[in-house]
């Protein structure tokens, strides 16, 4: 009979076994999951890295060329008409034609393809704008841009398969690699400052990323400007002042229910309001704007309810108890305390907004823009618009454009998001 | 032992309900704040039953009680702090020196700087020990310049015993200090508004013996000063501060008496029980 008799701490031994099992397999599911993100989060970054920073850079062939007056067609350099409406295609053509020795017109038409003639034309022009008297009849050194396919051909040289080649003649590739042969003078790899400094352009190799930008930047301005203070306004009233009542519950379950709608109907609303009955101007950050608002606003909301809810009753009664008024109480201690949650949450609202397109479709904010917006009322498009456009361009330049835009976007972000952890340490060390 | 299972092993002890009249001293000459017939609701429900009790100047009166027997939510009426719970309804006569506090045309603010409080949990703001005292004077606006502030703000720590500990770090966050010392920032806040009564809401609950002495030493000290109305858990406590003591009971106000009397020789048989132990 004794040794049958198990006692309890023999059972609890031999079921601790299977406890501690458990535990672990509990902990392997939560370090497995752990790893797979992270996994996911390597593989998405070292691919958009890899893919995104060739498109930072770009390939150029520096020619001396002789700023010829009687070809541009300039009699006078203060006319800046005579300026912008010269003839540069021309003028670097001919060059092209001496630097590749082509003569023939099959010959010429090969080095045509090689070198962007009307990009490598608006450089011309640029630096003439500037100072047109002095340069013009001297010889001066121009960073002339490869043609795009030239570009694409040359990142991806030595790679499996050759891509790039298919848009190539025999005649075309024998002068490629004549470039780069070449001990001076020949092809330089650098970075394409073009891509952070102009707006969208039909060529690739003349389109940037600026415009697309400050769209965004005067989006998320309006976006902040108005959602930040509306939203907050809303959380302290409802929280603090608001009656608790039919009226109020069933705002808060409007409040709650428009965090889910989808965005492209808060895009659809903003172009029946905002464009259709309003007639604000068309495409620009302003009404795009409003309409990010309306979409950020419950988040906004939430967020910064739940914040001034946690602020401890005792610090209120403390207010209360030497005679603060409401007000007081409020704007003194807890809206302060509350203040990093609500940041948390205007935070996670902007990003949001920053990586919004569909309600911008709506509105009109996927336009072709190549003029660089310089305030809220200008036409405009956004990061993603601009990604999504330059994703859909068969161009082979544009392809690369878009992985590169996809990190300034990334970067952006990451940026706005420090810039929140910062503020939030500096209002926690005030506590 | 609950209260029934208490009433039913002594039939000495008075059913509750036949609680009519509160024995003892409840009414005093010239009360800085004299209370006739309260009766507290939370919604349905009423917490406290007909409360009559005046407060002297100068004096220190004890609340005593089983857990929920009403003393801090009558407290809590002394300044309307329960306005902030919205359940919650006041009915009687509560005045502070003849002005009648729940006349609905009387502003909160100015009544909670007469009668300032003191909470169970100490609840320093999470600002600098300076900015914690200078908090009142400065919301009331009590001084008019710098030094003014400096100087409520050193008369109101030295008050609070608290100045020669934090002399040298008053621009040092508030809630770094001990439980002890956080209780008596909060007593110095609360002083540093020159209020005529402190209500104190077992102030010592969250306290060591040694901060709890220093507390009830400055309680002594103060009531040369102020009126102040303490809630406590301690019947210990209550005899060393306390001039008079107030024995609540399910809402009622059982007796008052001078505390020596109370702890000694109590005249009704429920005080007599709980101070001795038999229940609460």
């Amino acid at each position: 009979m004794t040794d049958k008799k198990i006692s309890t701490i023999d059972l609890v031994n031999k079921n601790l076994k299977k406890r501690y099992r458990a535990e672990k397999r509990f902990q392997a599911y939560g370090i497995l999951s752990i790893c797979f993100g992270l996994m996911c989060l390597v593989f998405l970054f070292t691919d958009i890295i890899s893919k995104g920073t060739r498109g930072f850079f770009y390939h150029y062939l520096p020619i001396e060329i002789h700023l010829d007056a009687e070809i541009l067609g300039i009699t006078d350099t203060n006319d800046i008409n005579q300026i912008l409406a010269a003839d540069y295609s021309t003028l670097v053509k001919k060059r092209v034609y001496e630097i590749f020795e082509a003569k023939k017109r099959k010959e010429k038409k090969n080095a045509r393809k090689l070198i962007a003639i009307d990009a490598t034309g608006y450089r011309i022009q640029a630096l003439l704008k500037t100072n047109a008297a002095a340069l013009l009849g001297t010889t001066i050194t121009v960073n002339a841009l490869v043609d795009d396919k030239v570009d694409f051909y040359l990142k991806r040289l030595g790679e499996k398969g050759d891509p790039g080649t298919e848009y190539f003649n025999e005649a075309q590739l024998l002068l490629i690699g004549q470039l780069l042969e070449r001990e001076e003078g020949g092809i330089t790899k650098s970075l394409n400052k073009t891509f952070f400094t102009s707006g969208d352009s039909a060529q690739s190799e003349e389109a940037g990323i600026l415009s697309a930008f400050m769209g965004s930047l005067y989006l998320l301005l309006v976006t902040f400007c108005l959602s930040f203070p509306i939203g907050i306004a809303t959380a302290v009233y409802l929280e603090e002042y608001a009656p608790k009542n039919k009226w109020t519950d069933l705002i808060e379950i409007n409040i709650n229910n428009l965090a889910a709608v989808p965005s492209i109907i808060f895009g659809l609303l903003g172009l029946a309001v905002f464009l259709a009955f309003f007639g604000f101007p068309r495409s620009t950050p302003l009404v795009g704007g409003f309409v990010l608002t309306l979409m950020t606003l419950p988040t906004i909301i939430i967020s910064s309810r739940a914040a001034i809810k946690a602020v401890p009753p005792s610090i209120r009664e403390a207010a209360y108890g030497i005679g603060a008024s409401k007000m007081q109480v409020t704007i003194h201690h807890v809206i302060p305390l509350a203040m990093p949650g609500m940041l948390t949450g205007t935070i996670i609202g902007l990003a949001q907004a920053l990586g919004e397109s569909a309600p911008l479709l709506m509105i009109g904010m996927a336009a072709f823009i190549p003029d660089i917006p310089t305030s809220v009322t200008d036409p405009s498009t956004v990061l993603p618009m601009q990604i999504f456009q330059w994703f859909r361009n068969a161009d082979a330049g544009f392809s690369e454009k878009a992985s590169a835009a996809i990190l300034v976007l990334i970067i952006f972000l990451v940026m706005m998001n420090a810039l929140a952890v910062w503020a939030r340490s500096r209002l926690e060390r005030r506590w | 032992m609950n209260v029934q299972e208490a009433i039913v092993e002594n039939n000495t002890i008075t059913d509750v309900n036949d609680i009519k009249e509160t024995v003892g001293i409840p009414l005093v000459e010239n009360a800085k704040m004299s209370m006739r017939d309260v009766d507290v609701f939370y919604g349905e429900k009423q917490a406290i039953f007909g409360v009559n009790l005046d407060i002297g100047v100068n004096e220190v009166i004890a609340m005593i009680g089983p857990s929920g027997c009403g003393k801090s939510t009558f407290l809590r009426c002394l300044n309307r702090m329960n306005d902030t719970i919205e359940i919650c309804k006041v009915n009687g006569q509560l005045h502070l020196e003849g002005q009648n506090i729940y006349d609905p045309k009387l502003d909160v603010v100015p009544l909670r700087a007469r009668v300032g409080m003191v909470f169970q949990k100490p609840n320093p703001f999470p600002k600098s020990i300076y900015d914690n005292v200078a908090y009142g004077p400065r919301i009331h606006g009590l001084a008019a310049r710098r030094a003014d502030m400096d100087e409520i703000v050193e008369t109101s720590l030295r008050k609070a015993g608290l100045w020669e500990e934090v002399k040298d770090r008053l621009h040092q966050p508030g809630t770094g200090l001990s439980g002890g010392q956080q209780q008596r920032l909060c007593i110095a806040r609360t002083i540093a508004v020159s209020p005529e009564v402190i209500l104190m809401d077992e102030p010592c609950s969250a306290l060591d013996p040694i901060a709890t002495a220093k507390i009830e030493e400055l309680i002594d000290e103060l009531s040369e000063n102020f009126t102040i109305a303490i809630v406590t858990h301690s019947m210990q406590q209550a005899a060393r501060v306390s001039h008079r003591t107030a024995y609540f009971h399910l809402g009622k106000l059982v007796e008052v008496n001078e505390t020596e009397k109370v702890f000694t020789n109590p005249d009704h048989s429920l005080t007599e029980a709980y101070i001795t132990g038999r229940f609460g």
